[in-house]
């Protein structure tokens, strides 16, 4: 029975662990938005800061891969 | 713990499968030298590199050939990506940085051709790649710039009592680096894949309405494509970043 409970308690944990995915989506979104506001009114200097685009996306992506992380690690590690 | 890897219940295709490592001929033991599927798939990922980039540029025609323009792309891509964020010093790792993100897209590309393997959707792959980029700006940096290259974990801009705790966060997030940098590769690679088959699942109990996941599929697929290239070109772009660095003038 215990054991049981430990087992459920790994899955509720991974299922929590997924709401910091939400916290990624709003970065993401907020960046990628952020970006479209930005080149829609100086369309010529958008192309030069692609790169910029890319690497904040992937940072605020970062932490919302460490709840994956987690998540990962409740279910196959824990 | 059977419960746990089939947890998907009534699916007749069982998503997390696809990523199982089967020895190739045959057998259930796998030791470090035992051919297996993920040894093959990464051949073939560098075959296709070595077809595209060495005998498609062979003939060095001025009117480049459908291949040899392809691979001018690719070179002018990631020659103008690395000058720009490494700056003029770090063209010396274009060779590195190139190969890196051939064998990623690639592989990504390959893993998407339907009973394929995806090697970089294991973490295991994923971080290989990103803890040889670590090591390589850890140990090019200190070899550059020696002792000054810890400058960068102190930051001069800040205010001086804020810098004490500004200096721990800079090395907590040095130090994660090769976690986030591998597991936002394997990660999304790993969901996409999973996804597809999560809705082929669906496709293989629904009758006649299978046609919605079945055009669900064709939707991901291309969404897929679109996150095989743009995960190796977040891969590469943060090599860069990193060796900027390792290599670049202090920005701090």
């Amino acid at each position: 029975m215990e054991g049981d409970i430990a087992e459920m308690g790994k899955f509720i944990g991974a299922g929590l662990a997924t709401m910091g995915l939400g916290g990624a989506g709003i970065g993401v979104g907020h960046i990628a938005g952020n970006f479209l506001a930005g080149a829609l009114r100086n369309p010529s200097a958008a192309p030069g800061q692609m790169a910029n685009l890319f690497v904040g996306i992937a940072f605020a992506e970062a932490l919302g891969i460490f709840s994956f992380l987690i998540a990962l690690l409740l279910m196959f590690a824990v | 713990m059977a419960t746990e890897e089939h947890a998907s219940g009534g699916l007749q295709i069982h998503p997390m499968d696809q990523f199982i490592v089967k020895p190739l001929f045959g057998g259930d033991h796998i030791a470090w030298y035992t051919p297996t599927n993920v040894t093959l798939w990464m051949a073939i990922a560098v075959l296709a590199m070595t077809a595209l980039l060495v005998l498609g540029t062979s003939r060095r025609a001025i009117i480049p050939s459908r291949s040899q323009s392809v691979a001018e792309l690719f070179y002018g891509f990631i020659h103008n990506m690395v000058e720009e964020v490494t700056g003029h010093e770090g063209a010396k790792f274009f060779p590195y940085v190139m190969t890196l993100f051939m064998f990623v897209f690639l592989s990504n590309i390959l893993g998407l051709i339907p009973m394929s393997f995806t090697t970089t959707s294991h973490i295991a792959v994923t971080a290989t790649l990103a803890l040889l980029v670590f090591l390589t700006v850890t140990i090019v940096g200190f070899v550059r710039k020696g002792p000054a290259f810890l400058a960068m974990f102190w930051v001069s801009a800040a205010p001086l009592a804020l810098r004490p705790v500004l200096a721990l966060i800079e090395l907590i997030s040095y130090f994660v680096r090769p976690l986030s940098h591998s597991i936002r590769l394997g990660g999304n690679l790993m969901a996409g894949h999973a996804v597809i088959k999560v809705f082929a699942g669906f496709a293989g109990v629904m009758g006649v309405a299978s046609v919605v996941p079945i055009a669900a599929i064709a939707a991901i697929y291309g969404l897929e494509l679109l996150v095989a290239a743009v995960q190796a070109y977040v891969f590469t772009i943060l090599t860069c970043v990193y060796l900027r660095d390792a290599v670049g003038e202090a920005h701090h």
